[in-house]
């Protein structure tokens, strides 16, 4: 006689799960095995890359790496100050065009959009694709558009940080409209009651409110920025310029555009430790960039 | 009652026909708002713009059928050797991104499956910082290894590989590890995203913690799982700078991952660093390979974006 609990037993064993057999426990231990292994892979890749970098250039972050010029032919006296100044002025003109667009933004579509009005989910998806467009292309974009007419900008510092603007807005926007969601709805419904505009109510509450959830998609963007080197190329980076740029019509070079420049030089092997000491230098900005925004992420992150 | 009904209607339609100054400053900072969210519209219409603006005068010069079935990419040469055939540009791009792919999707699945279904919170918080800061490497920093480390010391010496400087294995594997947290990433949320109803009906029909990921938490996040695929497989595509250091620069018909390949996106950077004067036809084909590459990432981009949204609507 079959009673309830063998029924389930049975239909249990057919359906492929219950109480694991030996084999399937090896399975698990060698399946937890190579979930390890994949995990090990990648923190190895990244701890080796580190750890070359470090071994490389660690040597050659002296106090001249920061006040002499670059040059292509003297290894033993090149800096990195104009492309040092150039990331620092490509980020400042970045942070000055995306912060108000993407912020703008982010508010339009979180508290004013109707999602139901086909415009609407156009910019949405066109913000979700943009996001995930080359950079080069991107880099097309500017030289065809900033450098060239309609803009006719020429080479020059204005129109790289305009691009790389352009490419990190979708970032601001996306983190911007996060930090805006999480600002419950009864703080807003408090400020309508006691009479405050919509306007008003988004200025004065929901905006404040969203400071540090807006603060950590800005600097995310901005690290983001500062890493690229395919737009800036085909913008029209000068190669080891002894100059910094002194204006937004300036020529310009970026570290990670030194970086490239040095990395696929003929006599590469004599810039190998001037190339793996931009990369620290500008990894340890990136390293701090990211502490902060994790700071303000974990510091402020409000609990309603 | 019914008048006062009528009059205070009558007054609330007049409010609405008539307004104030603070009700037009609403209207006015809408308006603002609006704009802003045009602007990223409007850089999508200008790539558009400037993508095709110089490809048709690049087919006003080649022939579109020379263009996409040629299959010899030699622009930069002269005379008889100048070629226009860009099937070799998008072999390599799709070569490289396959070898690529073959290191990240395992990688990045596994990693996700752990990090959702097995990480206990402390191991989630030393491991997702981790896998943060790899995604957060700029791709000239990848590059960079690729050519110096990766090739000399790990395929040649330690391997034992006799493979030249620029090689498809090495930019491939190391493009891998660029691609290799979005995808762990993206899946992740997509499991994590799954219904705890769902594992705990499972862990009570006695199965165990590799069944439910495997058989229940998989299944019901794919989806997310093929968004994640799809756009890792974007971003391999779109992939420039270490291609361009450490690939080479022969658009090559073929299949020995130790000779060097080159992509469209480096190929776009580096025609636009040599000499080709602005306005040639070796320079306008930076905006017909633009084109092609923005076109092919588009459709992959549309595709992942359907699937996230879909398993956000199902779970949410």
């Amino acid at each position: 006689m079959a009673n309830g609990a063998t029924i389930a037993a049975k239909s249990i064993a057919a359906a492929g799960i219950g109480r694991p057999p030996r084999s399937s426990r090896r399975a698990d231990i060698i399946f937890k095995a190579i979930m390890f292994g994949a995990l090990a892979i990648s923190v190895l890749a990244l701890g080796l890359l580190l750890y070359e970098i470090v071994k490389d250039g660690a040597g050659a972050v002296t106090p001249e790496f920061f006040t002499n010029q670059p040059s292509k032919v003297r290894p033993q006296t090149a800096g990195a100050q104009s492309a040092i100044y150039g990331t620092l002025w490509l980020m400042a003109i970045t942070a000055v065009i995306v912060i108000p667009i993407g912020v703008a933004t982010a508010v339009y579509l979180e508290e004013y959009a109707d999602r139901t009005k086909w415009w609407n989910r156009l910019i949405e998806v066109n913000i979700q694709n943009l996001a995930a467009v080359p950079s080069v292309v991107y880099g097309i974009l500017g030289l065809a558009f900033f450098v060239r007419s309609p803009l006719s900008l020429g080479n020059v510092i204005l129109a790289g940080g305009m691009t790389l603007a352009l490419l990190v807005l979708p970032v601001v926007i996306i983190v911007a409209r996060e930090a805006i969601r999480s600002v419950p709805p009864s703080i807003r419904e408090g400020s309508l009651a006691l009479g405050a505009t919509q306007w008003q109510t988004i200025a004065k509450q929901v905006l404040p409110a969203s400071i540090p959830g807006i603060a950590t998609g800005v600097i995310l963007a901005l690290s983001r920025a500062i890493g690229e080197t395919a737009p800036l190329l085909l913008i029209g980076a000068a190669t080891s310029p002894r100059f910094n740029p002194d204006g937004l019509d300036s020529a310009f070079t970026a570290l990670p555009v030194q970086i490239y420049t040095w990395s696929t030089d003929a006599d590469r092997d004599n810039f190998l430790p001037l190339a793996s000491a931009a990369i620290l230098v500008l990894m340890a900005v990136l390293l701090i960039m990211n502490s902060i925004a994790i700071y303000l992420r974990n510091r402020y992150e409000q609990k309603w | 009652m019914s008048g006062a009904g009528a009059s205070s209607q009558g007054v609330r339609a007049k409010l609405a026909r008539t307004p104030t100054l603070r009700s037009r400053y609403e209207r006015f900072v809408k308006l603002v708002l609006f704009s802003a969210a045009a602007i990223s519209v409007l850089t999508t219409i200008a790539i558009i713009f400037s993508l095709i603006r110089e490809t048709i005068t690049f087919f006003g010069e080649v022939p579109v059928a020379d263009f996409l079935f040629g299959d010899k990419w030699t622009p930069l040469l002269n005379g008889d050797q100048q070629s226009f055939g860009v099937l070799p540009l998008i072999w390599g791009t799709l070569y490289l991104s396959f070898i690529g792919l073959a290191v990240a999707i395992p990688l990045g699945l596994l990693s996700a499956i752990y990090l959702s279904e097995y990480a206990k919170p402390r191991a989630r918080k030393t491991i997702k910082p981790v896998l943060e800061l790899l995604a957060g490497v700029p791709t000239v920093v990848f590059g960079f290894f690729a050519l110096t480390f990766f090739t000399p010391e790990v395929l040649k010496n330690f391997v034992g590989l006799d493979i030249g400087t620029f090689n498809a294995l090495s930019a491939g594997i190391v493009l891998g590890f660029l691609v290799m947290p979005t995808i762990a990433s993206v899946a992740e949320d997509a499991m994590t995203a799954v219904p705890r109803s769902l594992r705990e009906g499972a862990f009570g029909l006695g199965a165990n913690r590799r069944q439910v990921s495997l058989r229940v938490v998989f299944p019901a996040a794919l989806s997310g799982i093929v968004a994640a695929l799809v756009l890792g497989a974007s971003r391999a595509i779109g992939e420039t700078v270490i291609i361009l250091i450490a690939g080479g620069t022969v658009a090559r018909l073929g299949v020995d991952p130790q000779q060097g390949y080159q992509s469209m996106a480096a190929y776009i950077a580096f025609v636009s660093r040599g000499d080709a004067p602005t306005g040639s036809v070796e320079f306008l084909t930076l905006f017909a390979v633009g084109l092609t590459l923005f076109v092919i990432t588009l459709a992959l981009n549309l595709v992942s974006i359907r699937l996230v949204n879909k398993y956000r609507q199902v779970y949410d």
